[in-house]
């Protein structure tokens, strides 16, 4: 059987440079340390909707087409999550890390990666049952204008709440969830006293530095799209940012190995991947 | 005159070398990933990965289930790095697993494709891109279409195709439909599958120990 010609391969992976190379040159956002694969599907994803040939010619319309940059954008940088995703990570925060959190007289934390908010607020619901809320303040940062928008709003399809609902109660959630959002038809609205401690601001991991001192760090699944040199400076970053003996929670298909900061950090929990900063560490 | 060689025995051998194979199922397709994977060699010379479609929460139970009953290694932790023949490659719930243009492992929470997180697709097109034709791609039993795409695209770039035999699957949507798309190069049940891939991959001379 006679097989239609591959399109070579190389053709593809040299336009996709290009194409980041320019959006980096003009836009200023630095996704060429990525890994190429996941930024490739989403800008195939793209190709078909906006009914292009070529990413060159994707290439050439986002030069001109600011709104279509933002639509890319949006694709490159969505992680779907929903409320207390991995319920048994939670568990783990809360009996092994919050109780330790608790004798502080104030705590920073940092939300890297926060993409639309869901993981943000489980957060937030979980100080607030630990009685830690009121002395926090959460800075919740992503390079998705659009999807932190959508956090700020807090405002989630009533059908994606019936996940967060089992996950919350696996997560070791001690009322409801319904206590802390108000409904209409379609949507819950999360409430405001859960948002009045939080900060949602404009951070790019690559290309900006550290802000504050935080007592612990969330960025999960972020890691995933990095590769090994991008992975060890965000982990610089993280390791200045972190006050002595400071928490960092990654997503559970993340590690530490290979990377020469880890040195810095040890476990903090045998499951999950919570690190702590160490105290002897400092370079 | 020279001894007689059959063709498919001496050419296509040493012409194809696969370096990777890529499996996937949807409902139904347990027992039939159960069967072929325990019934592979200890030092199965090609990396296998797996996607299955799971329940969003599963947190590895059944790849670690799978790694007691097989000779090879079965696991779901995904690192950065080349899948190392002998080693079954689970992708964890509510991640799509990819193949990057390196042939290393890649992960990412994308949007579910197919309503599938992750996607059979997901895994077999990218795995087409990075491996083309040393490539094995293998359909199992499931009620929806995710994984048809993937399958094709692994046979237009040269790569083999099989699919499970619809008269076996326990749901025989995926196959079917995958076998209307595809000219597929074999059909078997999955202890012929399980045969076959023994045969065809053989043993690798480089030993691993299980852990």
């Amino acid at each position: 059987m006679e097989t239609e010609k591959p399109i070579p391969q190389e053709t593809a992976d040299v336009e996709l440079e290009l194409l980041l190379e320019a959006i980096y040159q003009e836009y200023g956002y630095d996704y060429r340390d990525y890994i190429q694969v996941s930024l490739k599907r989403q800008i195939l994803n793209r190709l078909e909707q906006e009914g292009l040939k070529s990413i060159t010619e994707l290439q050439v319309q986002i030069l001109k087409d600011k709104d279509l940059f933002n639509k890319l954008l949006g694709d490159l940088s969505i992680n779907v999550t929903e409320l207390f995703r991995d319920p048994l990570f939670y568990l783990a925060l809360k009996k092994e890390v919050l109780p330790i959190l608790k004798t502080y007289p104030q705590l920073n934390i940092w939300h890297a990666g926060c993409a639309t908010g869901q993981e943000v607020y489980s957060f937030a619901i979980m100080l607030k049952e630990e009685g830690l809320y009121e002395k926090t303040q959460i800075y919740a940062t992503d390079v998705n204008q659009v999807a932190l928008e959508k956090a700020k709003a807090g405002i989630y399809s009533l059908s994606s709440l019936k996940e967060g609902t089992a996950n919350y109660q696996q997560a070791g959630g001690e009322k409801t969830l319904t206590d802390y959002y108000t409904t209409d038809h379609k949507n819950a609205i999360i409430n405001r006293s859960l948002k009045k401690n939080i900060l949602f601001c404009d951070h790019n991991l690559v290309t900006d530095k550290v802000f504050c001192e935080m007592n612990l760090i969330m960025c999960r699944n972020v890691f995933i799209y990095f590769n090994e040199s991008l992975r060890e400076q965000v982990l610089k970053i993280f390791h200045e940012s972190l006050c002595r003996q400071g928490y960092l929670c990654l997503g559970a298909q993340e590690s530490l190995l290979k990377l020469k900061y880890s040195n810095y950090f040890e476990r903090a929990e045998n499951k999950q991947k919570i690190f702590r900063k160490t105290i002897h560490g400092n370079i | 005159m020279a001894i007689f060689k059959p063709a498919h025995l001496s050419e296509k051998r040493s012409a194809r070398r696969y370096e990777a194979i890529v499996i996937g199922g949807s409902a139904g397709s347990y027992d039939p990933i159960q069967i072929i994977l325990s019934s592979l060699h200890q030092h199965f010379a090609c990396p296998i990965m797996v996607v299955m479609h799971l329940n969003r929460n599963q947190d590895g139970t059944i790849a670690n289930d799978l790694n007691k009953q097989c000779k090879i290694e079965v696991k779901e932790n995904i690192e950065r790095k080349h899948p190392a023949p002998g080693v079954v490659y689970f992708a964890p719930a509510n991640y799509h697993l990819l193949i990057e243009k390196d042939k290393t492992l890649a992960l990412s929470t994308a949007p579910p494709v197919n309503f599938s997180r992750p996607s059979i697709d997901e895994l077999f097109e990218t795995a087409a891109e990075a491996y083309g034709p040393n490539l094995m791609g293998i359909l199992l039993s499931g009620a929806n279409s995710d994984g048809c795409r993937g399958l094709k695209k692994i046979k237009d770039r040269g790569g083999f195709s099989i699919v499970q035999d619809p008269a076996d699957a326990k749901i025989n949507y995926m196959p079917k439909k995958s076998l209307e798309l595809t000219q597929v190069d074999l059909v078997l049940p999955p202890k012929q599958i399980g045969f076959f891939l023994n045969k065809a991959i053989g043993v690798g001379k480089l030993l691993r120990k299980k852990v």
